[in-house]
């Protein structure tokens, strides 16, 4: 296992915290978790092979929590000094108590063993942090110049967002977590312009919770990704417009992942489900009376939450409330088993443990209930991708996300993809055009009839998972393998927009 | 700990590349969270961030750190160098702003401003009354009240030294019936709260609440919709930013001209709809400058400092502007034409309320809010989204009940050619982006035949 940067643990973590909950402590905080934290981002984006952003951004910090006479307090600070830690605890006490004028339901957390001391580092070989910005600006150069070598692309994006963050964590039972994690998104799109309009095509390459080792040739083949961007983006320009109407579906897992976010993902989120986030994100239609009845999907269904998937982007080793993370059911065989929850959640709903999915995005912002990886599971035995593609007669194979958008209580979905392929006969027959597939959550997991095996499995997923007020984004993967889906509506961009 | 401005004067001190940027940003904040009649979250935070950017020839170093004490900004400094060494030439390198192309904020010498949870003072105990009255009346309320206080201190080696403080506030309430079928929801902007009246919002809602007594189910369809205000900043503010001249004049957004260029100069709207943006408007002031904490498409770290004037992006119904920096100002040949931090509409000589507008329908639908809004494709810059919180049937002049929500495929470049009526612009929230954007002002449209694709079975 990799170290913690001594960086971080040469700073005051555990003289900050015993000053912050001793203090809240004496005040008569029922209970006081102390949170520090350094998050570094580095930002690199290039036009036309040309440096267009070179960003690095640090945040350090540290928050306590408190819940007194049965009410949160949040307060989080800047200054590393134990005066500055014993003002925020303060701090933290007395928004409780302004704030208990206005809480009419009482805190309580669910019970958590003590883990005592424990170090964390996710799965990766190189820190990004270690390579000089000089090889990132040139390796991404690289490859914006084999694109742009090819006269069908004018235009080429590329970017690579790198985060290291750092988590000390000590709650007053005395669980002390000190963790380290890092991920990445690389990303290089192809522009192509011609007389009457224009389009994009991207690397499906995921963001991974790798190093710099993912971008030299760990787990992604980037070098034949380049060279059929243009290709693809030259078939995708000349290609016809799709006819709208009801297709069978076969989506790979660089589509289907997003999918599994927004229709499963956030659905199974239990403080959503509760009502918590209904004037915001919104509630959800998986409410718990139907917890152990709805058919959330067909039989070859079977979601996983998880928070301990290697290189997932939601993997660590404790949650932001000191919960050791797990694995578990969230559907099996179709019906829907299991919710997300936190501490505070799983005891409203008199469940024993919180499943580990407290998660702040900065020191400065108060834990929320987030999303552990959710991920669709893979037949044993299943099929090949072209397998399930030779079921179908009409049909259409999608790759890679793009649009995306839900409705507030996970119903109506509608999402667009970067390839589509018409299937005729149980074949690809070209690339289509202006597509998008709408359905409602449980209409479409149902109609799902196949799902791919193990070798169709790709972990893809996102940085910027937005939940909360004030807004917090969280990273977060879906592991998914190809699926195939019977009768899914297709809609035409164009004729939606009226042209 | 240093003042910013202190901070600023040292990292300029110890600059040793050809040019350097300093950007001392000071925040603090308070929220309230409520759901149920019941206060969920709260907090209170301040953040310091020092940013620096080093220019070395043409290249560029940024880096930005927060909660740098004074024995850290030479290696701050050092750091963005080191950065500006390795990165190579920027492709917006250009001189920095001068004193005479400067903006001019607040006195240089003031301590930042700051708020704090007592900005809640009067509207604490009256949102505190509106669970009560919520509560015996059989309704929940959820919401949230975020005020934030930014003081921005820009120094930069050319010898600029520009602040300002720029409040940022808002209020979102929404009211559900306790079996949840029924939702209504209300949204402000404001500076420091005094102007808050949660009686008021909370009164509008339960008026929307019982509007809803009456359910209609509509399928699907092209239907003539009142947007109000909030709604017409959703689908403004993200047209807004989608006019970057850059992206435009690589022909890559719906304000591309096939064959090459802009289209600046098209008629987007046969009404004299006019889309603007000025720092000074009141109620909606904003930093009067460029701050860039990195380049970007639409911004340029060298443009830091510039003055921002009032711009029309839309003037009697035809594009006039895109977003601009220095460099793509040349390139396309363009006034120079930098984002600014609000937007406002406005369409001579409208003065119906929406209420007024109500009055004056036939047949049609009145939106209450929009939510996860998507760009599906660029070329039209054809969005989708959701319905939410309230969508009524209005029939001769009068709202007969709620309807269903629907998923919604609009243009917002498409529907400014299809306003029927525009009425009486006043301050917007914009439910979907007011995280990043709370500094608008809109009119009620009338639009025609808005596209509802599906129907969705959310409330």
């Amino acid at each position: 296992m990799r170290q913690i940067d001594q960086e971080f643990t040469a700073l005051p973590l555990r003289a900050l915290a015993d000053a912050a909950l001793s203090r809240a402590r004496d005040l008569g905080a029922e209970h006081v978790d102390f949170r520090l934290e350094r998050v570094r981002r580095q930002t690199l984006r290039l036009s036309d092979a040309r440096l267009e952003t070179a960003a690095d951004a640090d945040d350090l910090g540290f928050a306590v929590r408190v819940v007194k006479d049965g009410t949160w307090g949040f307060a989080a600070g800047i200054d590393l000094t134990l005066d500055a830690a014993v003002r925020v605890a303060e701090q933290a006490v007395e928004v409780a108590k302004v704030a208990a004028a206005i809480n009419r339901e009482r805190i309580e957390l669910a019970p958590e063993p003590v883990h005592g001391e424990r170090v964390w580092v996710s799965s990766y070989e190189v820190d990004p942090f270690s390579v000089p910005i000089a090889d990132k600006v040139e390796l991404l150069a690289d490859w914006s110049r084999r694109l742009l070598a090819d006269d069908r692309v004018a235009h080429s994006d590329a970017s690579l967002l790198q985060v290291k963050e750092n988590k000390f964590y000590a709650d007053a039972a005395g669980t002390v977590t000190t963790q380290q994690r890092v991920r990445l998104a690389p990303v290089v799109t192809a522009v192509g312009v011609h007389e009457s309009g224009f389009d994009t095509m991207r690397s499906l390459a995921p963001p991974a919770g790798r190093g710099y080792e993912y971008l030299t040739g760990t787990a992604w083949d980037w070098d034949a990704e380049l060279a059929r961007i243009p290709d693809y983006l030259a078939e995708k320009l000349a290609a016809p417009s799709v006819e709208a109407g009801v297709y069978d579906l076969v989506i790979d897992p660089s589509n289907l992942w997003l999918t599994i976010h927004e229709s499963i993902g956030h659905a199974t989120e239990l403080d959503r489900a509760l009502g918590y986030e209904a004037a915001y994100a919104g509630t959800s239609f998986a409410t718990p009376d139907k917890l152990g009845s709805l058919q959330y999907g067909s039989k070859v269904m079977n979601i996983v939450g998880d928070r301990t998937a290697e290189h997932g982007l939601s993997t660590i080793g404790y949650d932001d409330e000191g919960v050791e993370t797990q694995s578990w059911d969230i559907v099996r065989d179709g019906r829907f088993v299991g919710y997300q929850t936190d501490r505070r959640i799983a005891h409203l709903t008199g469940r024993e443990r919180s499943n580990g999915c407290a998660f702040a995005d900065s020191p400065s912002s108060m834990p929320l209930q987030r999303m552990a990886n959710v991920s669709l599971q893979p037949a044993p035995d299943g099929p090949s991708t072209e397998e399930l593609i030779s079921g179908v007669d009409r049909g259409i194979y999608i790759l890679g996300d793009k649009s995306w958008s839900i409705d507030m209580q996970r119903y109506n979905f509608q999402f667009t993809g970067q390839r589509f392929y018409k299937i005729e006969n149980g074949r690809l027959a070209g690339q289509l055009r202006d597509a998008a597939y709408q359905a409602v959550t449980t209409d479409f997991w149902n109609s799902m009839e196949a799902v791919g095996g193990p070798q169709t499995y790709v972990l893809g997923g996102a940085f910027n998972c937005g939940k909360g007020q004030p807004g917090q984004v969280a990273p977060v993967s879906h592991g998914a393998p190809s699926a195939l889906f019977r009768g899914v509506n297709i809609l035409n961009a164009v004729k939606e927009a009226g042209q | 700990m240093s003042t910013p401005q202190e901070t600023v004067e040292r990292a300029l001190g110890f600059s040793r590349t050809d040019g350097c940027i300093v950007i001392a940003d000071e925040s603090s904040g308070a929220n309230l969270r409520w759901a149920g009649n019941t206060l969920t979250t709260n907090g209170v935070t301040r953040s310091r961030r020092l940013t620096v950017i080093a220019i070395a020839g043409e290249s560029t170093g940024m880096v930005s750190r927060a909660g740098v004490t004074p024995d850290q900004v030479e290696d701050l400094v050092r750091a963005a160098e080191r950065s500006a060494e390795e990165s190579g030439p920027a492709e917006d390198a250009a001189p920095l702003i001068d004193a005479a192309r400067a903006g001019s904020g607040g006195a240089w010498d003031d301590p930042p401003a700051e708020t704090s949870v007592g900005v809640f003072e009067g509207f604490a105990p009256a949102l505190g009354e509106a669970f009560a009255a919520a509560q015996d009346d059989e309704r929940l309320l959820y919401g949230f009240a975020l005020h934030e206080m930014n003081s921005t201190f820009l120094g930069t080696s050319a010898g600029l030294r520009l602040r300002f403080d720029e409040p940022t506030g808002k209020v979102e309430l929404n009211a559900k019936s306790t079996d949840m079928a029924r939702s209504a929801w209300a949204g402000t902007g404001t500076a420091d709260f005094r102007d808050v009246d949660v009686a008021g919002m909370a009164a509008g809602l339960s008026t929307r609440l019982k509007w809803g007594e009456r359910r209609i189910d509509l399928p699907a369809g092209r239907y003539e919709t009142l947007l109000p205000p909030g709604s017409v900043s959703d689908l403004m503010t993200y047209m807004y930013w989608s006019a970057g001249a850059r992206d435009a004049n690589d022909g890559r957004t719906v304000f591309s001209r096939p064959g090459g260029g802009t289209r600046v100069g098209d008629t987007l709207s046969d009404l004299p709809v006019r889309l603007y943006s000025d720092p000074a408007a009141p109620g909606l002031e904003c930093t009067p400058f460029v701050v860039a904490h990195a380049s970007s498409r639409e911004a340029s770290v060298f443009d830091n400092g510039l003055a921002l004037n009032p711009v029309d992006w839309i003037s009697d119904g035809k594009l006039a502007a895109l977003l601009q920096t220095r460099q793509s100002a040349e390139l396309t040949g363009l006034s120079l034409t930098p984002g600014v931090d609000n937007l406002l509409m406005e369409v001579p000589g409208a003065t119906a309320s929406l209420d007024d507008m109500v009055a004056n329908t036939r047949r049609g639908l009145l939106l209450t809010c929009l939510w996860y809004i998507r760009e599906v494709d660029p070329q039209s810059l054809l969005l989708t989204g959701l319905t939410r919180d309230g969508v009524y049937l209005v029939e001769d002049g009068e709202v007969v009940g709620e309807v269903n929500n629907f998923r919604f495929n609009e243009s917002p470049v498409g529907l400014l050619s299809r306003v029927a009526e525009a009425g009486r612009t006043e301050r917007a929230l914009s439910r979907e982006w007011s995280e990043y954007f709370t500094r608008t002002a809109m009119p009620p449209l009338r639009v025609a035949d808005f596209n509802m694709s599906t129907v969705s079975k959310a409330n």
